[in-house]
């Protein structure tokens, strides 16, 4: 085999890598910053699903991919803003809550699928025509390196960006400050007379329009289609990667990188016909995160009032 | 007139505040003059904390006014209350411990937008804490500071936000004695300045240091008073209703043979660090051995061991000369350890649970509440009943849950419980903390009982009067260790203050003696 073929397997896999890392990425940040204002939403896959859903109804019936763009970012809001309600204003238990926020998400997108699959007619379901990847001019023509980093869609781009604007944002401003100081004791903004639901509910729409993204990637740029359940868990890696990164942006992408590499490995493992049962390697990821959440003992960033209704007493 | 021409700083005209059927505050007015010290003086449930709740717009009052230098104002929520100038320092601190002193300070202030700007913030806490002599470093987490200088932040945070009336809940509850004199000095100078001060206390030393002191009881205020024209005496009786014996009487008594025996004793608390760091002490029979510290220095995870709740990681603990180091609850039971834990609720009681159980909680395998595997009703309603009896606990009947009865009548149904099945020993964690005089009273005459009866017991409070009171001898613990122990009539508070706040040093000279450790 020669060394060009086997660099163009490593490029492709890197490359394979950042793409897959895009909706993590968003996904995860989305998550954090809700976490960090005390509220432990566990529904991010069932947001990201009905997202897909969202984008993929919208783009194909109005034409246009940012129509089904905007369709997505608008879904994962009001699903959030659906936790927002029960959580916040009406404190009901958050796990159960976010728990039946996915078994609703996963049986009203396969309803609403098969719903449309009738008006499509059998055997000849629709595609859109996703986003292309967007080459930055100079930088992509570096070799190997310009191949992989630079030669992107939009979305990983600003999935990576997020990253860095979460943590200035959390750990920068007055606002971040207030954000971490939600999930460790709401009292103390409370008590100086700032309105804890108003910032959890600004906190759950961020989370929205991040999870929103999240699906719209899946439908209008790694593929072309929905596909039910085809977040994969994607939404429950989300926040195993929060565990893992212990609620800190820049250790959260490292771990979504990590996952991001075992996802794409494994397709590559699968394209060059390793001796691996296939079954073993697609649930690679999976065994690593369940290993990763055994081992992980520091939770020392856990907000400590994560998953706690907040009252005035 | 004077008056005329100065309102008073803050005037509160029939406040009531209901919660459903529970009347917390009922028609109460009171005011504060500039530059003075009021304290509202009650008894726990009198409605103290409601009511500055009340004042601070936490809590909307149903009915009443509030008048802010002569002019009417209304508080929806602390928002109003901070733009007036109110400020508040909460019984229990609102602070985000993983955060720095001065994140805590600017926290929810947007002098510069979104931008941090700490550095302005900065200069301006360190003029304030100059101008107080308030020793604080601004970077340091909250965690990493002592309960006292975090009380410190919390006056801060809100002189930051402008306070020029500060209302303190129970300020000192955490406090060592010199600290909490220190606390009066600077409160003395704030007052000085034209800050007036709201303090919330049940603590009668610290109330006489006040200008005036509003009286609650039951959510009214019984009467207002000049200090300076009272004693505690008559301020108690204000509170209570009745005239109350302040001190127990301790009779003298040889103590006997050593009943629990503790060497080397090192105990993790559940953060996995040594909370209990080597102790050592004996308890004799006819003995009341008494933990003086401030709570949070290792008392619960020593009482917690002794009593096998948590495992020790090293040292020994001998009954009646027998190892029973690393035995379980059950058996330290068993071999006749009553064991009084400081959150009842938490550690001593199901609330969900009637009375009666709760009076054999633990005890079911006993043969007189259990027939086998079955519990005996019959028994159990006898024994409930003749425990509501004899220690007068005020309860609808043994069916009532116990989360409906009071504080001070939950800790009886604890008693009765562990003094029937306690046989030589009584380990009691803050058995008083949150009751009322009269049960604090009572309580007392229990323990000194058990001690006539021949019972070692080991008793740890915040208040260092019940401790010199009741105790035989004080064992001083700071930071998981014995600083030093100390027969109760040859040591005085002072003392016990440093000894508190680790300063062996100083406790050595305050009486010209090297201290010595006597086990």
């Amino acid at each position: 085999m020669s060394d060009l073929f086997q660099q163009t397997i490593l490029v492709s896999m890197f490359a394979a890598m950042l793409r897959i890392a895009a909706p993590l990425m968003l996904a995860s940040i989305g998550e954090l910053v809700v976490q960090r204002s005390g509220i432990w939403f566990l529904g991010v896959e069932g947001s990201m699903l009905m997202s897909a859903f969202a984008a993929y109804t919208a783009a194909l019936s109005s034409g246009s991919m940012y129509v089904g763009l905007l369709a997505a970012v608008l879904t994962g809001i009001a699903v959030h803003l659906s936790m927002a309600i029960a959580a916040v204003t009406f404190k009901i238990n958050q796990f159960v809550t976010g728990l039946g926020i996915n078994l609703l998400a996963s049986g009203l997108t396969l309803f609403l699928y098969r719903e449309s699959l009738k008006s499509y007619g059998s055997g000849n379901i629709p595609t859109v025509d996703p986003f292309e990847t967007v080459a930055i001019p100079g930088l992509s023509r570096i070799p190997v390196l310009g191949e992989i980093l630079f030669d992107q869609h939009l979305f990983t781009y600003f999935a990576f960006l997020m990253v860095f604007v979460a943590w200035y944002f959390l750990y920068r401003t007055r606002y971040g400050l207030e954000l971490r100081s939600l999930g460790e004791n709401p009292k103390a903004l409370d008590t100086k007379g700032l309105s804890v639901s108003r910032r959890q509910y600004a906190a759950l729409a961020f989370g929205g329009f991040m999870a929103g993204l999240a699906g719209a990637v899946l439908v209008l740029a790694l593929t072309d289609r929905f596909v039910p359940g085809m977040t994969g868990g994607r939404g429950w890696l989300a926040i195993v990667i929060i565990i893992a990164g212990n609620w800190k942006p820049v250790p959260i992408m490292l771990a979504v990188l990590v996952f991001a590499f075992l996802e794409a490995f494994q397709l590559q493992a699968q394209g060059v016909g390793l001796q691996i049962p296939y079954q073993l390697l697609l649930a690679l990821p999976y065994i690593v995160a369940i290993i990763a959440m055994m081992g992980i003992r520091v939770r020392s960033e856990q907000p400590a009032h994560l998953g706690v209704p907040y009252h005035r007493e | 007139m004077n008056a005329v021409a100065n309102p008073p700083h803050l005037r509160v005209e029939g406040l009531t505040k209901t919660f459903g059927p529970v009347i917390a505050n009922s028609d109460v007015s009171f005011q504060v003059e500039r530059g003075e010290i009021l304290c509202l003086l009650g008894e726990n449930g009198a409605g103290k904390s409601t009511l500055s709740s009340c004042l601070y717009g936490f809590y909307q009052a149903d009915k009443g006014r509030i008048f802010y230098e002569g002019k009417e104002v209304e508080f929806h929520s602390p928002r109003d209350a901070i733009a007036c100038g109110i400020g508040m320092v909460h019984q229990h601190f609102v602070l985000v411990t993983p955060m720095s002193v001065i994140e805590n300070i600017v926290l929810g202030t947007h002098e510069h937008g979104w931008a941090l700007g700490v550095e302005e913030a900065e200069r301006r806490v360190r003029d304030l804490c100059g101008r107080y002599d308030i020793d604080l470093d601004l970077d340091a987490k909250i965690w990493q500071l002592s309960v006292g200088e975090q009380q410190w932040v919390e006056i801060v945070k809100a002189l930051y936000l402008g306070a020029e009336l500060l209302i303190l809940d129970e300020p000192t509850a955490v406090l060592t004695p010199q600290e909490s004199d220190k606390l009066f000095r600077i409160i003395r100078r704030m007052t000085g300045d034209g800050l007036s001060i709201i303090m919330i206390s049940h603590k009668l030393n610290e109330v006489m240091q006040s200008d005036h002191v509003a009286v609650l009881r039951r959510g009214k205020i019984v009467d207002t008073v000049r200090t300076a024209d009272v004693t505690k005496e008559d301020l108690t009786s204000m509170m209570v209703g009745r005239p109350v014996m302040l001190q127990a009487e301790r009779e003298d008594m040889e103590p006997g043979e050593t009943i629990l025996e503790v060497a080397g004793l090192r105990v993790r608390n559940d953060k996995d660090q040594h909370a209990v760091k080597g102790m050592s002490f004996k308890v004799h029979a006819h003995e009341i051995l008494g933990i003086a510290g401030v709570s949070g220095n290792g008392q619960n995870e020593l009482f917690e061991a002794l009593m096998g709740v948590r495992d020790t990681d090293s040292g020994q603990i001998w009954l009646h000369g027998e190892d029973v180091t690393h035995q379980n609850p059950r058996q330290m039971v068993e071999h006749g350890i009553g064991y009084i834990p400081d959150d009842r609720f938490r550690a001593g009681l199901v609330g969900s649970f009637s009375v009666a159980e709760n009076t054999i909680l633990g005890l079911q395998k006993n043969p007189r509440f259990s027939d086998g595997p079955l519990l005996n009703f019959r028994r159990i309603l006898n024994f409930a009943n003749e425990a509501i009896k004899r220690f007068g606990i005020v309860t609808p009947g043994p069916h009532a849950r116990t989360d409906t009865l009071s504080g001070g009548n939950a800790q009886k149904i604890i008693l009765a419980r562990e003094f029937w099945s306690a046989s030589c020993c009584i380990l009691a964690n803050q058995p008083t903390r949150g009751l009322d005089v009269g049960v604090i009273e009572y309580v007392h005459q229990m323990l000194l009982e058990k001690r006539r009866d021949g019972f070692a017991i080991v008793l740890a409070s915040e208040e260092l009067e019940d401790i010199l009171a009741l105790s035989d001898r004080i064992a001083v613990v700071f930071k998981g260790e014995i600083m030093g122990v100390f027969r109760s009539d040859e040591v005085d508070i002072q003392k016990l203050g440093l000894l508190m706040a680790g300063q062996r040093d100083a406790a050595a000279q305050s009486d010209g003696k090297p201290y010595v450790k006597v086990v």
